[in-house]
């Protein structure tokens, strides 16, 4: 065991875990931050998806031992400044308005993808979503209305 | 949870030879495949990880000598925006851009694909097609081994339980087209029923030279079809060339059955694929 | 203005964002209420089961069979093994009687010593330990000592019957005399399981009165309370079953929680102590319950002008190896085997089989999507074989107000078969598309000097094609099933002035916890966000039926609004007329609570025969039509299903974003169901049984979907609404199918319909990788 130190949603963290332990097990367990979902466990879904460095991953893929030193955001810390000011960021509104979250299990790894997406300038051309989107699996809503979410939000910024 | 074994983390090439030469000791590098099977519990546990991600010395693309040189670290994400993949190496960009999806791309290796050498690996086709050397060392030392040499038997490479691999060269040459398809399940996130890469130079009159038909998801190992490969050396894809290729194609390949397809399918897609290359290289 | 800042994961968080009626918000949203429970699944503050934490608790495991059919004759223990440290159960435990109680009682909980294994990975005895490293030790380290028997993998050679329906009306022999052209179909639906994203979940929590509170993922409580009191042979009051979020469902956790929560509660009994199950994807996949395999045999007459005159049709399913739901399953098919169309003269038979493969369940369409897959492709083929188009043989077929059903039911309301068909066609542009696909393929045919081959390409790559289908289904329980429920829900007004909906009936996303405080506070005329909805916990809310049969907001629904309806009367009468929404909390704080609980009552002029199968199989139909748009790579047959325009009847739009969610979500259910998602087993055992290998339909592969929702109310229910939830699962995968004929040539009629099919299909190489044979049509 290490203490292995990193960021999560702009709060340092240090977890003293085996280095080979998921990122997805220490943010959930470790950390209490039940918000990242596992829904297989082999990088197929994508329900565990979180931001690492800026870029999205499958956190049930990553040992803890690689992200020493870097940058994790989750569904938690999706908009820093709104979660401070207690509101949702424009990609969650956008989620609530169009009814693109059902039963919600798939919609923290969505969000991720899709933030990530948009942090990296991704614009509203349905083709290029659909590809961002590619690694989260919904079998709730058919896509149809994520992809509005997304839409609308890069079509906005 | 799954099981954890112990992880080494080296920040310099020799303490990780260091750890391979010590004893047993599982590789990792972006984790899309080991950490599955880790958890899956596909085959027995490893008794001690090493962690590759701390190894700058494997990062990298460059173009030296008339190659392109990648680090084993060299992620799917970063071939897909490298202005010299991009320029030199389209197929290679196309063929990292089918893989999983985006968090697969951002943490999947070059070095992986190879080392796990799944007879599906998406990129190994278009080493194979292009002569591509793969650069590995140890303790013992550094040594080259072409791509053709590399994948031994399933799941099985030319690599020493105490090497790891350094560096993808894949020689550029000028003329040469290049030619990339795939066949999956579904549009993302999908192993490969058939995949292929085709290279050759074309003369023109004189035919098509250095013919390379390099296949995965139909052996053990990512192939060459060496008997089609003969078929379309020297000559022209003219229809008649086209269907003799794709005829043989289809008696050289033994493909099996398996979860994802059928050997039938695969040698029929295999043929029609060639075919349709070639239609589209003839013009006709 | 509501106030639109929160703090996740508080209830003021539920509350903020609804939208009352008429106020405009940016967004497609406005005028309806945002999702309740959105803002917490949106910030990950809600919780699912394995999210919640139980200081203590211990984690379970399943220890399964290898064989598909054996004797069980001894559980034996590694004796090398220390078992001091953690808790094994077997069937021995079982204070109660060893069934997970259902319809019939075959299924055990745990395969008794000396009883028979009957399925690939049918439990036989349960681990609990502190920590999952010593259960990953352990698991291994359990010896199941059996006899294997032959097993039985064929539903057409098992002689162990589950259910069996015959439904006859008219003079079958008389109707194919009369017949211009007679045509036989066989048709085949593999295994289609539910890939509810979150995994089946349960924590068992031992209570102080020797009783059980169950947390869990599931859609049905009152199921999993009936099947606690009968196995672990608890009180009403010492089971408690209490849903927490769940991620989809499906059907999938109809019937199976039932069973995770007894494996639970009895290692939480035993260890004294709350136990954590939760399943890896792997296990869900391989051993929980899927949509029932079907052979559906057709055999029609028409006459040259495109009119049904005989269908005779016979249906048979593979039920897996416990009866579970399968005489319903079964039951629905069967009546939804003709299709949505009349004619005088048919017979439909369904029996149900045991095989020794796992239990196949409850999923989404119930037996109707596996029977309407064959009755569409054997009526676009018997359209091909007229030479009429699938939209005008339709036209001419579809049922229409006072038609009569094969259980001689007469649709006297409420029948939108016609306007669905019309609405699609039109939506689609489809005979204009298929005129042009039509003239592609022919010149595909015609063209160049050099014809495609099995080893040569074309030289088009890309076909397209355009499908039609058209389905009804049942609206609610099938027969006398709402009546035998006896659902209550409840409405009341609290002594402090809340106002709370209580149903047993659970939110998986489907919106729930949205729609039923809407539909009450429409009633009250008061802001949706000033009702509340009771948790779904038994200890706080009656049974009011299991969340399925898309009858929540159809016939719990009308219960609400009945009370909701009460409620208002009963404090309008007190307050002397001053309306309900000024007069509510002078009434709480004076008169104390009042709370009503509404019965269901049988719906007016509707009768059924449970022996005979005849009369009122349901008191009304949904109807919906589907046009698919898809494009075929020639070479190497792939399938991209790039549209699909899904028209659904539901009687009455409660909340159009809800309802449109539905109608997408099903549809690329029933487009996976046509396409990738596919089970191959080998000795009974599932072969797709991960992620990688089960596969469903990413952003890339979905098609867009355009939903366009019609309403034709049923007067039976006050609000008008039929249900919508299973609707677009009957018509998508015939529509595929239909557009992938269009775009090649060929009929698969065995599903999913995959390249490899295809291609067969089209280049014949002989060596059968599944069935693809288009049915033989034969003149009279």
């Amino acid at each position: 065991m290490s203490a292995y130190r990193f960021l999560v949603n702009g709060t340092p963290a240090e977890v003293d875990v085996p280095g080979m332990r998921r990122l997805l097990d220490v943010l959930r367990e470790d950390l209490g931050l039940t918000g990242t979902k596992e829904g297989c466990g082999e990088g197929e879904c994508g329900a565990c998806s979180v931001i690492l460095d800026g870029q999205v991953v499958d956190a049930c893929l990553v040992p803890i031992s690689q992200v020493e030193g870097r940058i994790v955001r989750t569904v938690e810390g999706l908009s820093l400044a709104a979660r401070e000011r207690g509101s949702l960021d424009s990609l969650q509104e956008a989620f609530l308005e169009h009814g693109a979250a059902q039963c919600g299990i798939c919609t923290p790894g969505m969000l991720m993808a899709a933030r990530a997406y948009l942090d990296a300038g991704g614009d509203d051309d349905e083709d290029r979503i659909r590809e961002a989107i590619a690694g989260n699996l919904c079998r709730c809503t058919g896509y149809t209305k994520i992809v509005d979410a997304i839409a609308a939000v890069a079509h906005a910024d | 949870m799954p099981a954890e074994p112990p992880i080494d983390s080296p920040r310099k090439l020799f303490e990780a030879y260091a750890h391979l030469a010590a004893g047993p000791t599982r590789p990792i590098a972006g984790g899309t495949d080991v950490m599955v099977a880790i958890t899956g519990e596909l085959g027995p546990i490893p008794e001690r990880m090493l962690d590759l991600s701390r190894l700058d010395e494997l990062r990298g693309i460059s173009l030296e000598d008339g190659a392109l040189l990648l680090g084993a670290q060299t992620t799917y994400a970063e071939i897909r925006r490298s202005t010299l993949c991009r320029e030199h190496l389209p197929a290679l960009v196309e063929a990292a851009a089918t893989i999983g999806a985006a968090q697969i791309q951002n943490r999947g290796t070059i070095g992986g694909n190879i080392a796990n050498a799944s007879p599906a690996g998406d990129t190994l086709p278009v080493l194979l097609a292009t002569d591509a050397v793969i650069l590995v060392g140890g303790q013992r030392g550094e040594r080259e081994v072409a791509a053709s040499d590399f994948f031994v038997d399933y799941r099985k490479t030319a690599l020493a339980a105490d090497e790891l691999i350094l560096t993808v060269r894949i020689p550029l040459q000028r003329g040469r087209s290049l030619r990339f398809r795939k066949v999956g399940t579904r549009r993302a996130q999908a192993i490969s029923k058939v995949v292929m890469a085709l290279a050759w130079h074309d003369l023109g009159t004189a035919g098509w030279r250095d013919v390379r038909v390099a296949l995965g998801s139909v052996a053990a190992t990512p192939i060459r079809a060496g008997a089609t490969e003969a078929v379309l050396e020297g000559a022209q894809p003219t229809p008649e060339v086209a269907d003799r290729a794709a005829e043989t194609l289809a008696g050289e390949l033994k493909p099996i059955d398996d979860v994802r397809s059928t050997a039938e399918y695969r040698r029929m897609v295999s043929a029609r694929i060639l075919h349709r290359l070639l239609r589209d290289a003839g013009g006709w | 203005m509501p106030t639109r800042t929160l703090t996740p994961g508080t209830e003021a968080v539920e509350r903020a964002l609804v939208v009352d009626p008429g106020q405009r918000v940016p967004g497609r949203a406005s005028g309806f209420p945002l999702r309740r429970e959105g803002p917490a699944k949106l910030t990950g503050a809600a919780k699912y089961t394995d999210d919640l934490v139980f200081p203590g608790a211990w984690y379970g495991i399943t220890i399964r069979s290898t064989e598909a059919r054996a004797k069980l004759v001894a559980i034996e223990p590694d004796p090398d093994v220390d078992w001091s440290k953690v808790v094994i159960a077997t069937a021995a435990d079982i204070a109660g009687d060893n069934v997970v109680s259902l319809i019939k009682d075959d299924q055990p909980l745990l395969v008794p010593v000396g009883g028979e294994i009957r399925h690939h990975a049918e439990p036989v005895a349960l681990i609990a330990a502190p920590d999952r490293e010593t259960l990953r030790e352990l698991k291994g380290r359990i010896k199941l000592v059996t006899e294997p028997l032959p097993p039985v993998f064929d539903p057409e050679e098992s002689d162990h019957v589950f259910a069996q329906y015959d439904v006859s009306r008219g003079d079958l022999d008389a109707g194919f005399r009369s017949a211009d052209l007679i045509l036989e179909g066989e048709y085949r639906v593999g295994h289609q399981e539910q890939l509810y994203i979150e995994n089946q979940a349960m924590i068992a929590v031992p209570g102080e009165d020797g009783g059980i509170v169950i947390h869990g993922s599931m859609q049905c409580p009152y199921y999993i309370h009936k099947a606690m009191k009968r196995a672990l042979k608890l009180s009403s009051v010492q089971a408690r079953v209490i849903q927490e979020e769940t991620g989809g469902g499906f059907g999938g956790k109809e019937e199976y929680p039932s069973m995770l929560a007894l494996h639970a509660s009895l290692l939480a009994l035993k260890a004294r102590r709350p136990v954590r199950m939760i399943y890896e994807r792997h296990e869900d996949i391989a051993a929980t319950t899927k949509r029932h395999p079907a052979i559906v045999r057709h055999r029609t007459g028409v006459t040259r002008d495109g009119r049904l005159v005989a269908q005779d049709i016979e249906v048979v399913m593979d039920g897996g190896a416990y009866c579970t739901l399968t005489p319903v399953v079964l039951s629905r098919g069967v009546l939804h085997a003709g299709g949505p169309y009349r004619c005088p003269n048919v017979r439909l038979r369904g029996r149900a089989t045991r095989t020794n493969t796992p239990p196949n369940g409850a999923f989404r369409g119930f037996g109707a999507p596996q029977t309407e897959f064959a009755a569409e492709t054997q009526l676009n083929r018997l359209a091909e074989a007229l030479n009429m188009s699938p939209a005008e043989i339709r036209r001419r077929n579809v049922y229409r107000l006072d038609d009569t059903t094969p259980t001689g039911q007469v649709l006297r309301e409420s029948v939108a078969g016609e306007e669905v068909l019309e609405k699609a066609l039109g939506a689609s542009l489809f005979e204009r598309i298929r005129e042009r696909t039509g003239l592609e393929a022919a010149a595909r045919r015609g063209s160049g000097t050099i014809p495609a081959g099995p080893l040569r390409t074309g030289d088009q790559r890309l076909a397209p094609g355009i499908g039609l289908a058209l389905a009804w289904h049942g609206a609610g329980f099938t027969g006398s099933g709402e009546v035998m429920l006896k659902s209550v829900a409840s409405v009341e007004l609290t002594a402090d002035g809340r106002i709370r909906v209580l149903t047993a009936n659970t939110e998986m996303g489907q919106g729930t916890k949205t729609v039923f405080p809407q539909m009450v506070a429409s009633e009250l005329g008061v802001p949706a966000d000033w009702v509340e909805y009771a948790p779904q916990d038994t200890a706080e809310v009656l049974d009011s039926g299991p969340t399925v049969a898309s009858r929540t907001v159809m016939v719990v629904g009308g219960l609400v609004i009945h009370a909701a309806r009460k409620l208002k009367a009963e404090v309008e009468a007190r307050s002397s007329g001053v309306p309900f929404h000024e007069a509510f909390r002078d009434d709480a704080r004076s008169h104390g609570a009042t709370r009503i609980d509404q019965q269901f009552e049988p719906y007016p002029g509707v009768s059924f025969d449970d022996a005979t199968y005849l009369g009122d199989a349901y008191p009304a139909y949904g109807w919906a039509a589907a046009v698919a748009s898809v494009e075929v790579d020639l070479d190497t047959a792939e399938v991209h299903v790039r549209d699909v325009i899904a028209v659904d009847d539901v009687g009455k739009v409660i909340h159009p974003i809800l309802c449109e969610g539905q109608v997408e979500g099903g549809t690329l259910q029933a487009v996976g169901y046509a396409t990738i998602e596919e089970i191959k087993l080998r000795d009974g055992r599932y072969l797709n049984d991960r992620l990688a290998t089960y596969l469903i339909p990413t952003a890339l592969d979905a098609p867009h979907i355009r939903s366009i929702l019609v309403e034709a109310p049923y007067s039976g229910a006050p609000h008008g609404a039929k249900g919508v939830g299973e609707l677009p699962m009957d018509v998508g995968a015939p529509a595929v199918v239909a557009a992938i004929h269009d775009a090649t040539g060929v009929w698969i009629t065995d599903l999913p319909a995959t390249p490899e099919k295809i291609l067969e299909a089209m280049h014949g190489s002989g060596s059968g990788s599944g069935g693809s044979a288009a049915g033989r049509g034969a003149a009279a």
